[in-house]
């Protein structure tokens, strides 16, 4: 199972830049003070903030995923998708203005247990953006253990795939993935570059081989996704979405109903918060 | 030094701020952001019989300054709670107050007997008005014959003071508050959610899967600073008020309405410190008017003088 961090914090960051990637997908670059490095040394892959909207009518976080997170600059990357008066708020919060952001939340991916493996990471719509932070801390990663014997370099590597699942061109996030996957493949639903379909029929269609799924996007897919994974007999790695309140575990708002009885809820509910949003596919009922 | 301290029922707080039930679990996630050591109580969330699982999701969503919930009372049932949430907040120098909810009487007297010999639980919070579980408890928060008599049944099972926890969705609070206080309430809470509805224009869709939610959050503040004033004239008893405080400001409206103590909820998404907000900017607002004890000013509004 995925190890859970507390790493949690409210700071205001700075806006460093927001810029248009497609249609109304829009990236942000958030700049984070320096008391927060380690709360983000800890961050992980599939972990995601709260961001505060400013107008006084609005007061939940909205759940924004971790898109990419450079340490060294102090930057946290968010895209996303302007559906609300939130996330147009968000999209027009002018550089060098104070963001109030709530983090990290959720478990994230367990990237320590696919080191050195065939990881397949299938990212829907809005579903992609998560998987960019995840190919970037998977992406030439050393197998465990190795350095003593002398395993080929094939061998050594953690080898990262990404397959992309778009509605259409134009595309978004596709150059940052082709600098931190070993292969990037494309699937238009209307065919309009790469596989014509979903993200599991370009990985049909090119016989894309996995030892490990990594998936996010909406709920149909993520059912292929388990589906696929149960049929293949390999571990599928999924990310949920739910609307929210507190994001952090306390108003038991957002679950999910699960296989086998929460340790936390001792139901059959998990909080995707905070036991989530990444599952393992095979223990969700969804 | 101004006085903080405020007496419920015989039991102390350093201070008048409480969490609200349902808002910050039972202490463990907001501790990360809070000291639990700060606040005057912490209230749980509802605490049953037996594990509830709640309804299906959505669950919440955001509505002009506050929100819809219909959780529907999820919780680990009272065993769990007993060895896992409470040895946890015994930890900490706060007082734990145990929100008790339940579909029939037997359920919420199995709490509350389980609850008795349980030393670090100062008192017990009575749901008797949630509106978002099917069977029965809303009527107990609505019928002033009902109230009166499962608070007595209660008080006679209860080794803590009881608060009864009363809902808005009624026409006359003070009779609702008149009716616990009968009924040998040692004090009243108030107010829990207003039932409320969002629909999905474009998807032609209730928002909430339990099509109805309970409103909370600064809109329903006014509501809840009339009702707290209503019903704290109404009874000798003390009266906990909570809805949509934000700010220590916030709280001292409810104290002078008649408040003896207050709750932070909903603000809590919004401002993981809010609670150690609300503490500082009441004294703030004490030192600011020279007021020497919070208690001072627990009802002391007038009518304006032209
Ligand atoms: C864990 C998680 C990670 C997410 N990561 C991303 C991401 O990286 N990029 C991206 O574009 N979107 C992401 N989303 C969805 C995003 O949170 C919503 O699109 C956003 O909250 C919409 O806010 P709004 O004010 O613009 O829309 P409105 O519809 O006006 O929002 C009203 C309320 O509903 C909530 N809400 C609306 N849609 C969703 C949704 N799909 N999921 C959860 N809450 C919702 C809002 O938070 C708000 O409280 C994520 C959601 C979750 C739960
Ligand atoms: C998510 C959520 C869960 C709640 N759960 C409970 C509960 O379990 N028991 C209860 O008595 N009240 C519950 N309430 C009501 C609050 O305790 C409080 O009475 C109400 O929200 C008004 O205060 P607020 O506006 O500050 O939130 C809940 C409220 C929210 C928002
Ligand atoms: S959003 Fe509150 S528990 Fe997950």
């Amino acid at each position: 199972m995925q190890v859970q961090r507390q790493n949690r914090f409210k700071a205001a960051m700075e806006v460093v830049r927001t810029e248009l990637l497609a249609g109304d997908i829009w990236s942000t670059i958030l700049r984070y003070p320096e008391e927060l490095a380690p709360e983000m040394r800890e961050a992980r892959p599939g972990q995601f903030v709260g961001v505060y909207p400013k107008d006084g009518s609005r007061l939940l976080p909205r759940p924004i995923s971790i898109c990419r997170l450079v340490p060294e600059e102090r930057t946290l990357r968010l895209v996303y998708r302007t559906v609300g008066a939130g996330t147009e708020e968000i999209a027009a919060m002018p550089a060098g203005s104070a963001v109030e952001v709530l983090g990290m939340l959720g478990n994230g991916y367990d990237t320590e247990s696919m080191a050195g493996r065939r990881v397949v990471l299938l990212g829907g719509g809005l579903g992609i953006p998560p998987m960019l932070e995840l190919a970037a801390s998977l992406y030439g990663k050393a197998a465990p253990g190795s350095g003593q014997e002398v395993p080929s370099a094939a061998e050594r590597k953690t080898a990262v795939t990404a397959v992309l699942g778009y509605r259409s061109a134009p595309l978004f996030l596709k150059e940052d993935f082709e600098a931190s996957a070993d292969a990037v493949y494309i699937a238009t639903e209307d065919g309009s570059e790469g596989t014509a379909g979903n993200v599991l029929d370009a990985v049909r269609e090119r016989g894309i081989r996995a030892d490990v799924l990594c998936a996010c996007g909406p709920l149909p897919m993520l059912r292929a996704v388990r589906d696929y994974a149960a049929e293949q007999g390999i571990p599928a790695y999924i990310s949920l979405e739910e609307h929210m309140a507190c994001g952090v575990g306390a108003c038991l708002g957002c679950v999910v109903k699960t296989k086998h009885e929460d340790p936390h809820s001792h139901v059959k509910n998990a909080r995707i918060c905070t036991e989530g949003p990444v599952f393992p596919a095979s223990e969700v009922e969804i | 030094m101004t006085g903080m301290e405020v007496e419920i029922a015989g039991v102390r707080l350093k201070n008048p701020v409480m969490t609200a039930s349902g808002t910050f679990g039972a202490g463990q996630e907001y501790g990360e952001f809070v000291d639990l050591n700060r606040l005057g109580a912490v209230v749980t969330k509802g605490v049953s019989n037996v594990p509830w699982e709640g309804n299906p999701v959505p669950r919440v969503t955001e509505t002009p300054s506050g929100m819809l919930n219909a959780i529907g009372l999820q919780n680990p049932g009272v065993e769990v709670f007993c060895e896992r949430d409470l040895p946890f907040l015994a930890r900490y120098d706060t007082r734990v107050i145990v929100n008790v909810c339940g579909h029939s009487e037997q359920d919420y007297l199995e709490v509350v007997e389980r609850l008795a010999g349980e030393s670090a639980v100062s008192m017990l919070e009575i749901n008797v008005s949630c509106p978002n579980v099917s069977r029965g408890a809303i009527a107990f928060g609505q019928d002033p014959d009902c109230l009166c008599a499962i608070t007595s049944k209660i008080r006679r099972a209860a080794a803590q003071p009881i608060i009864m926890k009363l809902t808005p969705n009624v026409t006359d609070i003070a009779e609702m508050a008149r009716a616990a206080e009968a009924g040998g309430a040692d004090a009243v809470s108030l107010i829990n959610t207003i039932t409320g509805m969002k629909i999905d224009i474009e998807r032609q869709r209730f928002v909430l899967a339990n099509r109805t939610g309970g409103l909370s959050g600064p809109a329903i503040r006014p509501v809840a600073v009339r009702m707290v004033w209503q019903a704290a004239r109404a009874v000798k008893i003390p009266v906990i008020g909570m809805g949509g405080i934000a700010t220590g400001e916030d709280a001292v409206e409810f104290l002078l309405a008649g408040a003896s103590a207050v709750a932070v909820g909903m603000m809590n998404f919004h401002e993981p410190r809010t609670t150690e907000n609300v503490i500082g900017g009441i004294e703030a607002y004490l030192r600011r008017h020279g007021i020497e004890n919070v208690k001072d000013i627990v009802g002391a509004v007038q009518d304006q003088v032209f």
